[in-house]
């Protein structure tokens, strides 16, 4: 989008994705346990989880006024204001920032429900492609216990909007199955990082961990060489942030990036002088 | 970067009703044409349907709550905008096209097109994002100076600009009356441009209220030659069966309400 700028982006995003139930919430809790204990700043989003759209949302679905159409630019608006206000900011003062799904779920849940592919690709147009996307991948029947055993089935979890089957269990069976089988399409064509999530809880976090830590490294090294040049980087950015985010963005966006830069101050200083490397501060 | 978009704007819709639509800037007098317009075609017999830009109850309060407390970003705003036509679209403009019915719309994605661009929106995602939309049977463009619209909307019914009609949002000008001209003169510009583009029919809207109707009366009359309603869309059917059984008009009248 020709207006927001994505220079300075120091931060890396990192998305988790799978179907419902697969326990991608429960394991974005020990990774960010995990990174917060190695010093890094750690901000996680969810779907649905905007100021602006969360109450929406949640009152759309209680009715029956749901149209393809509004159902997906619903979470199209609800992950735009995530965008601005939440991952933008984070990414820009070094925060790893962990998505729970991400415009991939999006994707899937559109062409099961009969739209148009290009079309729901091209509404996501604006978001930023992430460093790396894992894929809790899992066969249905496995999935089918672990909800019914966990929290239990939903209308729309199992598709009931679509009237798949005739009741809860089988309609859960063949929509989680077209959901599994269309996110197994779209891992292979953006290249996620796929994980088994049919192995226990531990196993499953290991291997999240092992794919996660190449990419802080990446970062880190990058962070080092242009210890001097960040700096200034910084300053002129900040300076050309203020001329042109003036207009759109103000009051509610402001406190949270201000927090994000104070806390994002505490990792990058504190976690290279941890590897007894020089510390970029000085 | 991506393949041209497979535009639904180029053709005609497959519905046997019509779809009549108006755009302009705000104070361009664009709404009472068509509830002027509305007022005639029922005087007529016609069954109409109308619908309104961002007044769909699923998002509606969300845009007043997001404009209210200015959290709104161009593309919050855009797409907020969208899934209200969305819709309105599916439940409110396709049901009475597919019944034969002629429907009425205050604004339509045009209305998008211009202002998104103006806040800084690709023109080409804005375009792909609506390519769920049909095409209109005709489009109405009123066309006025700022001036006029703006002393219409100050010694007018309104007496107020708003926040986000005067694009306070981009800050052209902390003056908002300053803002309004800035920001609208700019929306004039891409009205310009989607006229051509996709063939909106202008109206002069500097002319008197009665001159600028009787012209879009022609039009609509010239539009509607081909268009049969099917029996049962004239609205004045519904008394002349109640005659036919002899039953005193008030109860009749009064099982129409019940039903709505």
């Amino acid at each position: 989008m020709a207006y927001l700028s994505l220079k300075g982006l120091k931060g890396k995003l990192i998305a988790i994705e799978g179907p419902d139930g697969v326990g991608r919430s429960t394991h974005i809790e020990s990774l960010q346990e995990w990174l917060e204990v190695q010093g890094y700043g750690v901000l996680t989003t969810g779907w649905t989880r905007s100021e602006l759209m969360s109450k929406t949302i949640a009152s759309a679905k209680q009715g029956n006024i749901l149209d393809p159409w509004s159902y997906s630019l619903l979470y199209a608006t609800d992950f735009a204001d995530r965008l601005e206000h939440q991952i933008i900011p984070a990414l820009r003062s070094g925060f790893i920032v962990l998505a729970d799904r991400y415009i991939y779920t999006a994707f899937v849940r559109n062409v099961v429900r009969g739209c148009d592919r290009q079309w729901i690709h091209d509404v996501f147009g604006f978001a930023i492609v992430p460093d790396l996307v894992c894929y809790l991948r899992i066969d249905v029947d496995t999935l089918a216990l672990r909800v019914i055993e966990s929290k239990g089935m939903n209308y729309w979890e199992s598709g009931m909007d679509m009237r798949l089957g005739g009741d809860l269990y089988d309609s859960f069976k063949k929509y989680q199955g077209l959901i599994i089988e269309e996110f197994d399409k779209v891992a292979e064509e953006f290249g996620f990082q796929v994980v088994d999530a049919r192995r226990p809880p531990d196993e499953i976090q290991e291997a999240l961990r092992a794919r996660i830590l190449p990419i802080l490294k990446e970062g880190r090294s990058k962070r080092e060489s242009k210890a001097v040049e960040k700096a200034a980087e910084k300053a002129a950015e900040k300076l050309a942030e203020k001329v042109a985010e003036k207009a759109p963005e103000k009051a509610s966006d402001k406190p949270v990036e201000k927090a994000a830069e104070k806390a994002a101050d505490k990792p990058t200083e504190s976690a290279p002088a941890k590897e007894k490397e020089p510390a970029t501060t000085g | 970067m991506t393949p041209p978009i497979k535009s639904p704007y180029d053709s005609a819709h497959p519905y046997p009703g019509k779809l009549i639509v108006v755009e302009g800037i705000d104070g361009s007098g664009k709404s009472t044409q068509l509830s002027l317009l509305r007022k005639w075609l029922e005087s007529q017999g016609y069954n109409v349907f109308f619908t309104e830009w961002n007044s769909s109850a699923l998002v509606k309060e969300t845009t007043k709550r997001g404009k209210k407390t200015k959290v709104l970003t161009p593309l919050t705003f855009s797409l907020l905008h969208a899934t209200d036509f969305a819709n309105r679209l599916y439940h409110q403009i396709l049901p009475p096209l597919k019944a034969g019915m002629i429907v009425l719309a205050d604004r339509y994605m045009y209305t998008a097109f211009a202002r998104d661009a103006v806040r800084g929106i690709s023109h080409s995602w804005v375009r792909r994002l609506y390519s769920f939309a049909i095409k209109p049977d005709i489009a109405f463009y009123f066309r006025v100076p700022i001036e006029v619209s703006l002393s219409r909307l100050l010694e007018g019914t309104r007496a107020e600009l708003k926040y986000y009609e005067a694009g306070m949002d981009l800050g052209l000008s902390t003056n908002i009356v300053e803002s309004f001209k800035i920001f609208q003169s700019r929306v004039l510009g891409e009205y310009d441009k989607i006229v051509e583009e996709f063939g909106l029919t202008v109206m002069d809207a500097t002319l008197e209220i009665d001159e600028q109707q009787e012209q879009v009366r022609d039009i609509v009359t010239k539009a509607l030659d081909t268009y049969k309603p099917k029996r049962g869309t004239h609205a004045k059917r519904e008394k002349l069966f109640w005659r036919r059984f002899g039953i005193p008009e008030s109860e009749g009248t009064q099982g129409e309400t019940d039903r709505h």
